[in-house]
């Protein structure tokens, strides 16, 4: 039994304690937004925010995050309008499969809190997820897009 | 938050746990469509024919048959359709038939295969009739109704106009009276020329739902009581399954049952899927692991390199004169080994399905490349009939060649039949999927070129050693046992013909087909070829002491469509002006599936290893572009998935058994990796290429040429780590 603040809500979940969180959002919290990937913290598909920090959920265990604030995808958006990337993401057509851009969204999200207007350097060092499809060229522009409006 | 979301993609067909789903989206399946009776979708709104519905507030849904992996056939389709159908793009959405009732319309929505680049290019005839047809009963419905020729009366944007009398009326209106017409007998499409919406960059259909986690893929599929399931497959191809000790798991926390899965693999179905996966991992299996545990990377590449040698048979693919004498008069001769390793697609989307059996039904939802492959294989593994069965598609995270195969759906539902009426969701680890890939064959190549005294190339033997897909997964397509796409991309003819003059010349393919399963991986045979070919032109043109370009120009001109694309990324990269200082470049043209396609990339390489690829320019003529936003993230995407084999792919055989595991020893390339495609589209018209993956073919010799520039080493294996070569 675990209690998490997922999305500004509390939800107390039948999880072990040393389920890694990805897998209690997903399957006990059932908010399936958040992707498995790899299961040891490669490809960002799993990316959540925790405190604010961009943080790959497969390699966090329920213990270490109980107490703190998380953020999935579902919880980007406020209740009126989606988060500006999701918005440059709709705009720019950055989606391919898309399997992978949850996880993206939230480590730009997260990279344009701390750094409004990124430089490329900047974005090659935050963003470090795995994109089969290939749409980092569109995930670049859009970035940037937002970063000049 | 909903006026900012608009999935254009039809929810009810992606609305999973609902008594809706597996309901069918079109009733009275018995009536033969087109006639009198109306065929209705779900909600009750009338076709117009199998490809098209129109509802009374004017919307339209589109059926699409093939399948969407993030490639954007979805839209590409749908342009065509409503190209011809005149309606309201801002009101289109699309819906996916099911297989099942394809079958029970004796196929009327064609082949769901999507593979090959042929979303497109082998369905655009029919899908545009399929819009015409609706357009002109729409029109005749109206001009019925006005009680005048149909001929007065035009269609745009959904609304219909009696020209003389400037009446209108619009397709939800007339759409009741339509759906009772007799479809015509054959349509007229429209002249190229006339094309409002192909050609157009429209966004694609399946975005919104993309950015907010609201999308469905096969791994977040839920129905009423369902359970999971992890499965382990005999680590070594062939194997099988001796023991398990099930006992040693009994008590895990969440374990419902263990199952063996035909021959070869086990499964725990436990509560959720990490309690399945925990399970699993502790459970004691004990394989048969057969003969094929000798096998070993170093004993495939020494079987490979007999059949290079000239001895051993082989089946001719392409010949003119007669190269062997040529190559043994020559003034000069070049030759090269070359090889290409074993590649796993490596979805995003680790492989799934879930799967409901009883004795009257089974159902499966998965993503899929071919949803009637998909369900023949529940037809087979289920043993019921056609009609109780049906297959849902839903969006795959990612196809790349790997979802056209069905061992993951075989599996869903061997599983499921052994606990029936409980929906069970299998989901393979990152771990199995590496395991148990359709590997991009291997093969070895040995190729030598002849020079007269003047330095013209006058022989050209291309000897190939290696496996073959169709061997394996289509051996009905092989003739009298040779298989002709081994020649992808250094053809005779057809749509992935050889673009140089050589006045002998001998291709060909020693077939040698190792235990690792091959699979299409996209770009398939053309990823080798390409390598190959592309870069011992490079070999030939530097003994010939000619400029790369150069050199292959005078070898084409007598394919001018090849010539085309290469000039034109000569141009765009600026080949006749030098690179900037410590740039060097390199250059590749390729035909595969139907479209000419060129690449050229400028790198710098610092200490002899480290690679920056600055710039990276692509040319494509695929006759017609229907889509160029689409086409342009095709060619960029075939960039990163192609650089990604070339640079940290390379899957090894160690025991019989894939040594890779997971990203950390089969690696991906990154943003930081990766600069902006410039892509030049010169579609020249007339004809219909694929987009998705010819491109791939260029990607690593252009790159590989331009090392050689840079550093006058050659580069004649991938990947690049096993040489100590990487990203800067």
């Amino acid at each position: 039994m675990a209690n998490l603040t997922i999305n500004e809500k509390n939800f107390t979940l039948e999880v072990e304690p040393d389920t890694p969180l990805l897998w209690a959002i997903r399957e006990n919290a059932g908010l399936t937004g958040t992707k498995y990937g790899c299961g040891i913290a490669q490809c960002g598909a799993c990316t959540v925010h925790i405190d604010g920090v961009a943080t790959r959920s497969c390699g966090v265990s329920v213990s270490e995050a109980v107490g703190k604030k998380i953020t999935t995808i579902e919880g980007l958006a406020s209740a009126s309008s989606l988060h500006k990337v999701q918005e440059a993401w709709i705009a720019q057509d950055v989606p391919q499969c898309g399997y992978c851009q949850s996880g993206m969204i939230m480590a730009v999200a997260a990279l344009l809190t701390e750094k409004p207007k990124p430089t490329d350097a900047d974005i090659d060092e935050a963003i470090t997820n795995i994109c089969r499809c290939g749409t980092f060229q569109q995930v670049r522009e859009a970035i940037h897009t937002i970063a000049s409006a | 938050m909903n006026k900012h979301v608009s999935p254009r993609m039809n929810r009810r067909a992606f609305v999973i746990g609902t008594a809706a789903v597996g309901a069918g989206l079109a009733i009275g399946l018995d009536i033969p469509f087109g006639g009198p009776a109306v065929v209705r979708a779900a909600d009750g709104s009338p076709e117009i024919g199998a490809w098209v519905v129109v509802r009374p507030d004017d919307t339209v849904v589109i059926r699409i048959a093939r399948s969407e992996m993030g490639q954007g056939s979805l839209t590409g389709l749908a342009q065509l359709v409503a190209e011809e159908l005149e309606c309201d793009w801002s009101k289109v959405s699309t819906e996916y038939p099911t297989p099942g009732q394809s079958v029970a319309r004796k196929r009327v929505w064609g082949d769901f295969s999507t593979g090959g680049s042929r979303g497109i290019r082998s369905s655009h005839d029919y899908v545009r009739k399929g819009g015409a047809t609706a357009r002109v009963m729409l029109i005749q419905a109206a001009a019925e109704a006005w009680k005048v020729p149909a001929s007065e009366c035009t269609a745009a944007n959904s609304v219909i106009t009696h020209t003389p009398s400037s009446k209108t009326t619009t397709y939800g209106k007339v759409a009741e009276d339509a759906a009772k017409l007799t479809p015509p007998a054959d349509v007229k499409l429209k002249d190229a020329k006339d094309w409002k919406l192909i050609g157009k960059g429209v966004k694609r259909l399946d975005t919104a739902d993309k950015t907010t986690g609201a999308m469905t893929y096969g791994i977040d599929v839920k129905l009423p009581g369902m359970l999971n399931a992890a499965i382990k497959d005999c680590p070594v191809f062939g194997g099988k399954v001796k023991s398990f000790d099930e006992a040693k798991i009994a008590g895990m926390k969440g374990v419902k049952k263990v199952v063996k899965v035909g021959d070869t693999a086990v499964a725990v179905v436990a509560d959720t899927w990490w309690h399945a996966k925990t399970a699993l991992e502790a459970l004691p299996i004990v394989w048969d692991e057969g003969d094929n545990a000798k096998v070993s990377s170093e004993s495939i590449a020494k079987w490979l390199t007999e059949g290079l040698a000239n001895e051993q048979p082989a089946y001719v693919g392409n010949k003119n004169g007669d190269a062997k004498a040529a190559i043994a008069g020559a003034a000069r001769k070049i030759e090269a080994v070359y090889s290409y390793p074993y590649q796993n697609h490596a979805t995003m989307e680790p492989m799934n399905a879930t799967a409901v059996y009883t004795a009257d039904k089974c159902e499966v939802w998965c993503g899929t490349q071919n949803g009637e492959a998909a369900f023949a294989a529940t037809l087979e593994a289920s043993g019921l009939p056609a009609e109780k069965c049906d297959v849902h598609k839903v969006m795959p995270g990612g196809g790349f060649g790997r979802r056209g195969q069905t061992d993951y759906v075989r599996q869903a539902v061997l599983i499921a039949k052994q606990m029936p009426g409980t929906p069970i969701k299998l989901l393979w680890s990152r771990e199995e999927d590496m395991a148990h890939g359709r590997y991009h064959p291997i093969t070895q190549c040995k190729m030598t070129g002849a020079f007269d005294a003047d330095n013209n190339l006058v022989a050209l033997h291309y000897r190939l050693s290696g496996q073959s897909i169709l061997f394996s997964l289509r051996p009905e397509a092989l003739q009298n046992g040779m298989d002709p796409a081994a020649f992808q991309g250094v053809a005779q003819s057809g749509e992935a013909a050889f673009g140089y003059s050589v006045p002998n010349l001998l291709i060909e393919h020693a077939m040698r087909n190792p235990h690792v399963p091959p699979g299409f991986w996209r770009g398939v045979n053309v990823n080798h070829n390409a390598i190959y070919m592309e870069c011992f032109m490079d070999e030939l043109a530097q003994a010939a002491g000619q400029d790369p370009l150069e050199f292959r120009r005078k070898l084409m001109g007598n394919h001018p469509k090849h010539l085309a694309v290469l000039n034109a990324v000569a141009e765009k990269i600026g080949w006749s002006t030098p690179a900037p200082q410590g740039v060097y470049r390199g250059i590749a043209q390729v035909m595969g599936y139907g479209s000419y396609v060129a690449g050229a990339a400028e790198i710098s390489v610092t200490d002899g290893n480290k690679i920056k690829v600055h710039r990276i320019v692509a040319s494509t003529d695929p006759g017609y572009v229907v889509n160029p936003a689409q086409v342009e993230r095709q060619i960029a995407g075939s960039f990163v998935y192609g650089l990604s084999a070339l640079f940290y792919g390379g899957c090894t055989v160690k025991d019989g058994r894939i040594e890779q595991t997971n990203f950390d020893t089969y690696n991906s390339m990154r943003i930081n990796e990766m600069p902006k495609v410039e892509s030049v589209m010169v579609p020249s018209g007339g004809f219909w290429g694929g987009v998705g993956e010819p491109t791939i073919g260029v990607a690593a010799p252009a790159v590989l040429n331009a090392y050689f520039a840079a550093t006058g080493k050659r580069i004649r294996s991938v990947p690049l780590r096993d040489q100590n070569i990487t990203f800067a």
